[in-house]
């Protein structure tokens, strides 16, 4: 399967590794400028319900943020109460 | 239209009563064409009440209360039985596909009932028949998990119906539309629906039981139990306030525990709960939006999650392994699985072009909509989450990762119809994300809601790509760590393990003591007196008073044998009967207890049927 074969590629070759992250790197930069080009008020494209809603970009940082704090606090909750032992019960 | 009713609830009830008659040959042809049978019943029946049962003149019982947010359930039930049949087509064993049907059956029943007591009699059929796909599961501990399960279900369906029997006896109604929104009664029947619907606290029971049901069970679980909940609140409890804090916190604490927890299945049945949580958060909004945004949520969810049920189904069915410790680098081994998977990862996590982007924005848009920031904030937070451990964490400790040892455990792709399962489901979710109109002109209300807009788009893409990004950058603490994750259930499974401890400890040392104190007190000043008087006996009056000494002889020995035969085994009896009742309270505590709680819920039946008749 070519998907598969392409994955492959990626992850056993570092050279492919750049390559992609490259993809991303100019995929989010796309990503943010569309969203400036979209914020221009008068083309009316951004429904305004906030106050972020102005602000272009603002998804990245968010996602970014939540993605940080999800894994820093549920992490942190976890290990001061709720991982237990696997035997906790038995 | 023609007025014909086929209830597909009874459909499958009947399905499942000569599925064992059906010839061997015809057992899959069977087995698919049921939900397809009911899913057609489906399409060519009207709107209104279908199956009416009179009952004391004035009310009636109501089998098919047919209208736009029934008959979406109903739809997506039906499709999720079909797909769950695909699925397991390779099960030998016809009681799991029984169990299933029926189980889909009594959903299907809750979903069309019309009064309050037709959708008590489903709730319980679903407790019960749900139970039965985690009895059947091979793995050790299964069969106590099931308990628990039950326990769990019949305790919340003793609230429902507390809270029916007040509310019938307040209003006089039997009737199942919105109810009112204090007193007794309606909050009693509310605790019934969100222990269903896996609220917290009420929430355990779903990553308790779920991860240990069969590997095609699940299937049926993942997608019923919960979702008939989000059905009973929309149609009862919508613009209910309480339930907007409630669907955001649920949606918070499935993200929690997804992020440590290590058992595969399990990490999904904590999503559920978060998903939910979009969905009773949409109902307590209650506007049209928001009744909209949860019903086509609920829709999707049952799709892409059963997708991704099947997916790590799938995985533990070849590999015999569950904990992401143990996998890793699946991807070229099982190539379908992994493909298939990553539609339903893309699908929940709502990339654009995949079903969850069409449901999940109308919530969050139904809640920017009322300026509710707050609840549009941590509903976008928590769907970073989802994308964060179900479409990355997920299948990169699973399929990525450190190397699969091929030698070692050989994993390929399951049988053909597990594939075309998770193959059905893929091209719902993606059918369903590329044609939002197809299930929007289904939702409850007419809707003029476009999710593929500008702003949407390049946002929920932002979104992904930073998650993503983050999730690289942490990668190492996300690893996973070989540790169960402690929930509500702990009160119940810990507090029998105290239980227990009480009856082998404080009771056990309580009698020791007590025999102590009693061989101090009394036998042994008891034997010494009487000893003392033998002494005093022989030796100091030998000779003199013979006849004295033998009668004081005689009279010590009988106060020894008093001692031995009276007051000791009296005080053996006393332990013997203490430790008797412990023994006695033991056996309550490990089965004995269905009965009582089968007879409890047996004898309210009962009592209502008859009062019923009578009043």
């Amino acid at each position: 399967m070519w998907i598969i074969n392409w994955l492959e590629k990626i992850i056993e070759n570092p050279e492919e590794m750049k390559k992609t992250k490259k993809f991303f790197l100019i995929f989010g930069i796309v990503l943010v400028i569309v969203d400036v080009v979209i914020h221009i008020p008068a083309l009316h494209l951004v429904h305004i319900y906030f106050f972020w809603d102005w602000i272009p970009g603002f998804s990245s940082l968010y996602g970014f943020i939540s993605t940080y704090l999800i894994i820093v606090i549920s992490k942190w909750i976890g290990h001061a109460f709720l991982m237990k032992p696997e035997n906790y019960y038995d | 239209m023609i007025d014909l009713w086929i209830h597909p609830g009874f459909l499958f009830f009947l399905a499942a009563a000569i599925l064992p008659f059906v010839k061997a040959q015809w057992k899959s042809i069977f087995k698919l064409i049921v939900p397809c049978v009911g899913f057609l019943a489906l399409l060519i029946v009207s709107h209104g009440s279908h199956g009416v049962l009179p009952l004391m003149g004035q009310q009636e019982m109501i089998f098919g209360r047919v209208d736009k947010l029934s008959l979406v359930f109903g739809y997506v039930i039906t499709i999720a039985t079909l797909i769950g049949m695909v699925f397991s087509l390779h099960v030998k064993n016809d009681k799991e596909h029984m169990a299933g049907l029926i189980y889909a059956g009594a959903a299907l029943g809750t979903v069309f009932a019309g009064d309050l007591l037709t959708l008590f009699l489903f709730w319980e059929i679903m407790a019960f028949s749900s139970a039965m796909l985690v009895f059947y599961a091979p793995w050790k501990n299964s069969e106590v998990v099931g308990m628990r399960y039950l326990y769990v279900h019949i305790f919340g369906g003793l609230l429902l119906l507390a809270g029916i029997f007040l509310y019938i006896g307040e209003t006089g109604e039997i009737a199942f539309n919105a109810l009112p929104k204090e007193g007794l009664a309606p909050m009693l029947i509310l605790a019934g629906f969100l222990l269903n619907a896996a609220v917290p606290p009420f929430s355990a029971w779903l990553p308790d039981a779920y991860p240990e049901a069969t590997i095609t069970g699940v299937v049926f679980m993942s997608a019923l139990t919960t979702k008939t909940a989000v059905y009973v609140l929309l149609r009862g409890f919508s613009g209910t306030e309480l339930l907007v804090p409630l669907g955001v916190f649920m949606a918070l604490y499935g993200v929690v525990y997804a992020v440590i927890e290590n058992d595969i299945r399990r990490l999904l049945a904590y999503h559920i709960i978060s998903q939910v949580g979009y969905m009773v958060a949409g109902a307590g909004m209650g506007s049209q939006m928001a009744v909209n945004g949860a019903t086509s949520h609920a829709f999707a969810h049952i799709l892409y999650k059963g997708l991704l049920m099947m997916g790590m189904s799938s995985v533990m069915l070849m590999t015999g392994r569950r904990k992401l410790t143990d996998l890793g680098g699946l991807y070229k081994y099982m190539p379908w699985t992994f493909m298939f998977y990553m539609v339903g990862g893309f699908a929940i996590s709502g990339f654009p072009f995949f079903s969850g982007f069409v449901s999940k924005s109308m919530v969050i848009s139904a809640a920017s909509e009322l300026h509710r920031p707050w609840v549009a904030m941590l509903l976008t937070l928590a769907s970073a989450g989802t994308f964060l451990h179900t479409g990355l964490k997920l299948p990169y400790y699973v399929f990525f990762w450190k190397d699969w040892d091929q030698k070692k455990i050989k994993a390929i792709d399951p049988p053909k119809n597990m594939l075309w399962g998770m193959g059905l489901a893929a091209f719902a979710c993606t059918f369903i994300g590329v044609f939002p109109g197809a299930l929007y002109q289904a939702l409850p209300f007419e809707s003029d809601y476009h999710p593929y807009t500008w702003g949407h788009v390049i946002g929920a893409y932002q979104i992904l790509l930073l998650t993503a990004v983050g999730f690289f950058l942490l990668l190492k603490k996300l690893d996973p760590e070989v540790t169960i994750s402690v929930d509500t259930d702990w009160t119940y499974r810990k507090a029998i393990k105290g239980f227990t401890w009480f009856i082998n400890k404080p009771v056990v040392v309580y009698e020791t003591y007590i025999t102590e104190v009693y061989k101090k007190a009394i036998i042994e000043p008891t034997k010494k007196l009487s000893r003392l008087g033998w002494s005093v006996d022989t030796w100091v009056f030998d000779g003199l008073v013979n006849a004295a000494g033998w009668v004081t002889l005689l009279e010590s020995k009988i106060s020894e044998m008093f001692d031995m035969h009276i007051i000791d085994k009296s005080l053996n009896k006393l332990p013997a009967m203490i430790g008797g009742s412990a023994k006695r309270l033991r056996k309550i505590q490990t089965g004995a207890i269905q009965n009582y709680i089968m007879a409890m819920v047996m004898g309210v039946v009962i009592i209502a049927v008859v009062s019923f008749i009578y009043y």
